[in-house]
């Protein structure tokens, strides 16, 4: 069952200039992008910084309100909505049905409530004003990520920074949410900790069949939680594919690139990189055609005029290259 | 390593007094630096690496100062001094930091000033250790520009650091640390705040010129890929401690202190499995004013005995120039 179906989504920021603050342009943080996501699955979104992934995730959570494009959510009962031009009031039911696992569990937790406040305050919010029965539910979800209920009546102050993931997690899940938009979610961790927060991560989507759009740079924290993934490059997706395909057989060279700089714990393998020049091409003015054409290696002629379309080459694995199918490229070895 | 090292930190211990009690930051580490080796300080928050770095360059903030041990530089000029007994913002120190030890920190953002063009900052480093017209000056700015990859250095050189990007920016850092020709560079996390592919080029620039300039290197991170990718020697730190050190390929593929096997396979990595579970350590990191006792590791130890709650184990060497701090590996006391 398709939870999440995201459809030729844009989103464009104006740029002001001068005393009147006209319009001199548009930033096309994210352009054109479309993806489905189905129940008890986690679909990636990887990229570099200012590659759009954030902005698509807010305006997916409709924290900020797109330019064009659809974004289908199917709610509890069934019924597919579109929730990218509903108004706050609106949008108020579907809330509890998505919701958001943040990346600083440091700033994300209030530090006045308890915890046992901070995980009852959406129940509350949505009507549940039963205190025993709210507290019931408060106690349970401490169980299902694995915290003693003994820590209720603590301050976040109190917890270590996995621990207070585990409790966002828990406020996360209260209302029994299908969409969980998770942006960053480890990356702020100690890498012992890290490892327990991916692995209730997954967990969860086991037991309660969550869909997952995971937002995140460390691929390989991705290659550990994802059913799918999709790259992301100024604005728009370049390859999205299965994990394995994704990762194995790389088809655009934006991707290639990605995978080769990733640093891999064994000295035995330190490889040959190819390391890109130059940055992040600037969304506000991206390059003609293919906007990855300025770094590429394989980049021809035509790259530089013509912008590619995405297009899926092989099962489910889609590509917005024009020369993906010459293209031999190297991903990492199958595992 | 047959050559004498440059540095050589003996038995460092670095402690913070707080009003709540005091926090061993560094507690008891020794290590060397050699020209044209990268040595890798690698551990989790709260390990003591960057206090280690600190400590080193005399930089350590109150109310933390360094309670016993010895940093050994051997100068250019050939004899040996013990910065530990130098007053931190004397001459000498002085012309150290800066000049014969080079250092990059990891927010390039907040290490510019942002209200001096990059060639200021970048000139004034030069001054301050070298004594040259302010022409020279210049040209050796735009040639350290040209040097670190930084596209047309003439203009460049005249911009402020908000108009460059990270990339740019940790490469200006990498010019301005080693403007004074240092024979010594400490990285601390100089790629962590990158993107991917921008540490990849930056990671390639550090062992470039550690090549061209026969660099001793420092390199502290928490990722132990980039250790991986670039170390030749490799210290594994816990709580102040360290818990293992030894080369790189056996610290990877021998690793002996059951931290340093239970954080190698908590690691995620891009050659797994897709959907694999993580091998996980259990508990977190504890509070430093709730340090356990014995060996520090002890609570989270899946091999821990009873003597590890109470002796703090002493280092046991255990191949060439391989030695770690675990109980396993000395004669437990009946």
């Amino acid at each position: 069952m398709t939870v999440l179906d995201v459809r030729h989504l844009r989103k464009h920021f104006p740029l002001r200039r001068g005393l009147l603050g006209r319009t001199a342009g548009y930033v096309k943080a994210v352009d054109d992008v479309s993806f489905s996501i189905e129940a008890g699955e986690t679909l990636s979104l990887v990229g570099e910084s200012g590659c759009g992934k954030t902005t698509t995730s807010r305006c997916i959570l409709r924290a900020i309100r797109p330019s064009s494009g659809e974004i289908l959510f199917r709610t509890g009962t069934g019924e597919q909505v579109d929730v990218a031009p509903l108004e706050k009031k609106q949008l108020r039911p579907l809330r509890r049905q998505m919701q958001m696992i943040f990346q600083d569990p440091f700033s994300s937790l209030n530090p006045r409530m308890t915890i046992s406040e901070i995980i009852g305050e959406p129940m509350l919010v949505n009507g549940m004003t039963d205190t025993t029965i709210r507290n019931k539910r408060v106690a349970d979800l401490l169980e299902l990520v694995q915290l003693p209920s003994a820590y209720l009546n603590r301050f976040p102050h109190a917890f270590s920074g996995g621990q207070r993931q585990r409790i966002g997690i828990a406020r996360a899940l209260a209302l029994n949410p299908s969409l969980i938009v998770a942006d960053e979610p480890v990356s702020a961790l100690d890498v012992s900790v890290q490892a327990q927060i991916v692995n209730l991560m997954l967990d969860l989507q086991d037991r309660l069949g969550l869909a997952y759009l995971f937002v995140a740079h460390d691929l390989s924290v991705v290659k550990h939680v994802s059913h799918r993934v999709a790259v992301m490059y100024v604005g728009r997706i370049v390859e999205i594919a299965p994990t394995t395909g994704l990762f194995n057989t790389p088809r655009h060279p934006y991707t290639e690139a990605l995978l080769s700089a990733v640093p891999v714990p064994d000295p035995r393998r330190r490889a040959q990189r190819i390391v890109l020049e130059g940055d992040v091409a600037d969304p506000s003015n991206p390059p003609s055609g293919c906007h990855f054409h300025p770094r590429c290696q394989y980049a021809t002629d035509q790259c530089r005029i013509e912008t590619p379309a995405l297009r899926e080459i092989a099962p489910g694995h889609s590509v917005r290259c024009l020369r993906a199918e010459e293209l031999s490229l190297v991903g990492v070895p199958a595992a | 390593m047959a050559d004498e090292p440059i540095l050589s930190v003996r038995d460092l211990h670095t402690h913070f007094f707080a009003d709540e009690g005091v926090v061993r930051a560094v507690d008891g580490t020794s290590f060397d630096l050699h020209s044209g080796r990268t040595l890798g300080i690698v551990g989790e928050s709260g390990c003591g690496k960057s206090v280690t770095a600190k400590s080193i360059l005399r930089i350590v903030e109150r109310p933390g100062r360094i309670v016993s041990g010895q940093i050994m530089l051997r100068r250019q000029n050939g004899s040996t001094v013990d910065l530990t007994t130098l007053p931190t913002d004397g001459r000498e120190m002085r012309s150290i930091r800066g000049g014969e030890i080079g250092l990059v920190f990891q927010e390039p953002m907040s290490s510019l000033s942002a209200f001096h063009t990059i060639g200021n900052q970048l000139m004034e480093g030069i001054r301050l250790h070298k004594d040259l017209s302010k022409r020279a000056i210049r040209e050796q700015a735009i040639e350290l520009l040209n040097m670190v990859g930084i596209p047309r250095p003439a203009q460049r050189i005249d911009s402020y650091s908000f108009e460059l990007s990270g990339g740019l920016r940790q490469r200006v850092m990498i010019a301005m640390a080693l403007a004074a020709e240092p024979r010594v560079l400490i990285a601390d996390e100089p790629t962590t705040a990158l993107d991917v592919t921008t540490q990849a080029q930056i990671l390639d620039l550090i062992r470039r010129l550690q090549q061209e300039r026969d660099l001793a290197v420092m390199l502290i991170t928490h990722d132990m890929g980039v250790i991986a990718e670039m170390a030749d020697d490799v210290v594994v730190m816990y709580l102040g401690k360290e818990v293992e050190k030894g080369p790189v390929d056996e610290i990877f593929h021998a690793p002996r202190h059951p931290y340093t096997q239970s954080l190698l396979r908590s690691i995620p990595s891009v050659l797994a499995e897709p959907r694999s579970r993580l091998a996980t350590i259990t508990g977190s990191i504890p509070h430093p004013f709730a340090r356990p006792g014995g060996c520090p590791f002890h609570p989270r130890c899946p091999d821990r005995h009873d003597v590890c709650e109470i002796i703090v184990p002493a280092e046991v060497v255990i191949g060439e120039n391989h030695v770690t701090a675990c109980h396993l590996y000395t004669k437990v006391p009946a």
